[in-house]
């Protein structure tokens, strides 16, 4: 499966992707190639509210596919800045477009230093290759 | 990933495989969720032709001088009005009147019958099946009762072009079986039975045959640009008919008759198991009935278990609910009482701890657009 990791951003183990922005601790976040590819038809996307306070590894929203709902994790700690409400109105986005038109709200960090808990390109892509090879193992034992 | 309990397969396993279907856990059963999407595929399906392994669903026989009668005695339509080659929808009732299975009942000759039940029910079904048998008390040569499920194939073959692809297999087989009936064709050198039947809504062919002949048949199709389907749109499309799905409209402890099956329940029928009961239900009213709701803004997908409120206290809960692919808003069915039920068509539905607006609305959810030539 060929899966889209962009090399300037950074990752979760909870498949959101970060930006880190030029200026004033600002990042963008989004769910990664993988996460859109696994979910499927994205059909409504209950996202925090500008001024919302998150914490990093915590719930703080809600991505729903036809077939189930699954937790958006905020990769940051800091305050809701900006929200993608083209993404709320037309969820699709999410599919069409993750690391572009389908990102999901912005974070103002209250501590930059959680970035070096995120993973880099190719340490994502080494775990979404572990999950891969746990399909393949999978397989030897049908043959 | 731990090693558990080794799931069932069917004959199209390694057909899922190579198409990169999405497998799943479905009531024992290693089955497809999806190959491309639920959307892509329930609209394949409205629109053109989709078709689905149905082949972990289970297949009894039941045949001899005294089938009619006992099948009579153990399900809630009247079969006495089956001709040879024809189908009918069936409940399969216990005392209480809960429903133990529902199935599709063809006559596929004089004296034998075909049951086609619910995967997850095959072992309830068949222990159900012989209690009422041992209870009916007759020559074992007069009644035979044969689970076939294990070496059953089934394909459904659904959708607007569905006729157009079966002819292409089966030359005039389209005009030869109409609407509910079911005839025995040759196909991939097998006997193969044909019905003109569905769980979609669309036109459609289920086919049943032999384990071993069902890849071929399902290459075939394929052949002619079916799009395989999973157990996801599967459940979109049913849901947006509002057919029951065991397990969540139907149980043992609810009736047809609180599933609003009732024209399926023969009551003139002079004995059935659960007739009682079910005459009960019908003169008297019971105490849940099934509702068909939309909900009437954009929103989170209703789901099952979700509480349904009437006039702001809680009434029922969600069995079926999803986001309806073809009207692009929640859809759902649930349970609540008649006198609820009659007060109200506003509902609200509890999503997460907010309550969204919804309507009761007629069943089916949706109808299909009617053909441009009428």
């Amino acid at each position: 499966m060929s899966t889209n990791v962009p090399s300037d951003l950074k990752y979760t183990e909870t498949h959101e992707w970060v930006k880190v922005g030029k200026k004033d601790n600002i990042v963008t976040v989004g769910l990664t190639d993988y996460a859109q590819e696994e979910l499927t038809d994205i059909v409504y996307l209950d996202l925090p509210k500008v001024g919302d306070e998150v914490e990093e590894g915590t719930e703080c929203g809600v991505v729903e596919s036809v077939k189930a709902a699954n937790d958006i994790y905020a990769p940051v700690s800091g305050t809701v800045v900006e929200v993608n409400t083209a993404a709320v109105e037309n969820p699709s986005l999410v599919n069409e477009e993750p690391y572009g038109k389908g990102w999901l709200f912005k974070i103002k960090m209250v501590d930059p230093k959680e970035l070096d808990d995120l993973m880099s390109d190719s340490e994502y892509e080494e775990k979404l290759a572990e999950e891969d090879q746990g399909d393949d193992e999978e397989d030897e034992d049908e043959k | 990933m731990a090693q558990e309990t080794a799931l069932k397969r069917t004959p199209l396993y390694q057909r899922h495989r190579a198409l990169g279907a999405r497998l799943v856990d479905f009531g024992g059963w290693e089955m497809p969720v999806q190959y491309e999407g639920i959307v892509a595929e329930h609209k394949a399906v409205r629109g053109d032709c989709g078709m689905f392994d149905i082949s972990h669903m289970g297949e009894a026989r039941v045949s001899g001088p005294q089938a009619l009668a006992f099948l009579n005695q153990l399900l809630t339509n009247d079969l006495a009005r089956l001709g040879v080659g024809q189908g009918q929808y069936n409940l399969m009732c216990n005392d209480r009147g809960g429903t133990v299975d529902d199935l599709y009942a063809y006559r596929v000759a004089e004296q034998a019958y075909l049951l086609v039940i619910n995967a997850s029910r095959i072992e309830a079904d068949v222990e159900h099946i012989n209690r009422i048998a041992a209870l009916w008390a007759i020559q074992r040569s007069e009644l035979l009762i044969e689970n076939i499920s294990s070496q059953t194939g089934a394909i459904a073959v659904q959708g607007p072009r569905s006729a157009a692809v079966m002819d292409k297999l089966l030359p005039g087989v389209s005009a030869e079986v109409p609407r509910n009936r079911i005839a025995k064709r040759n196909l991939a050198g097998a006997e193969v039975f044909v019905a003109r039947t569905g769980y979609t809504g669309e036109d459609g062919f289920e086919l049943l045959m032999p384990a071993e002949a069902t890849p071929t048949v399902w290459d075939l199709s394929l052949e002619q640009g079916v799009k395989p389907c999973g157990l996801g749109a599967r459940d979109t499309l049913r849901t947006e008919m509002c057919y029951p799905l065991y397990g969540h409209e139907l149980d043992e402890d609810t009736s047809p008759i609180e599933a609003g099956l009732a024209k399926f329940v023969a009551l003139e029928k002079p004995a059935f198991v659960g007739k009682e009961h079910l005459q009960r239900q019908k003169l008297s009213g019971s105490s849940k009935t099934l509702v068909a709701f939309r909900m009437n803004e954009r929103s989170a997908p209703p789901r099952p278990h979700y509480p349904i409120l009437i006039g702001s206290q809680v009434a029922g809960e969600v069995t079926s609910g999803t986001m309806s692919p073809s009207l692009g808003v929640g859809i759902g069915m649930g349970y609540v009482s008649p006198a609820q039920a009659a007060q109200s068509q506003a509902l609200e539905i509890e999503i997460r701890g907010r309550r969204w607006p919804a309507r009761i609305v007629t069943k089916p959810i949706y109808r299909r657009s009617p053909p441009k030539e009428l």
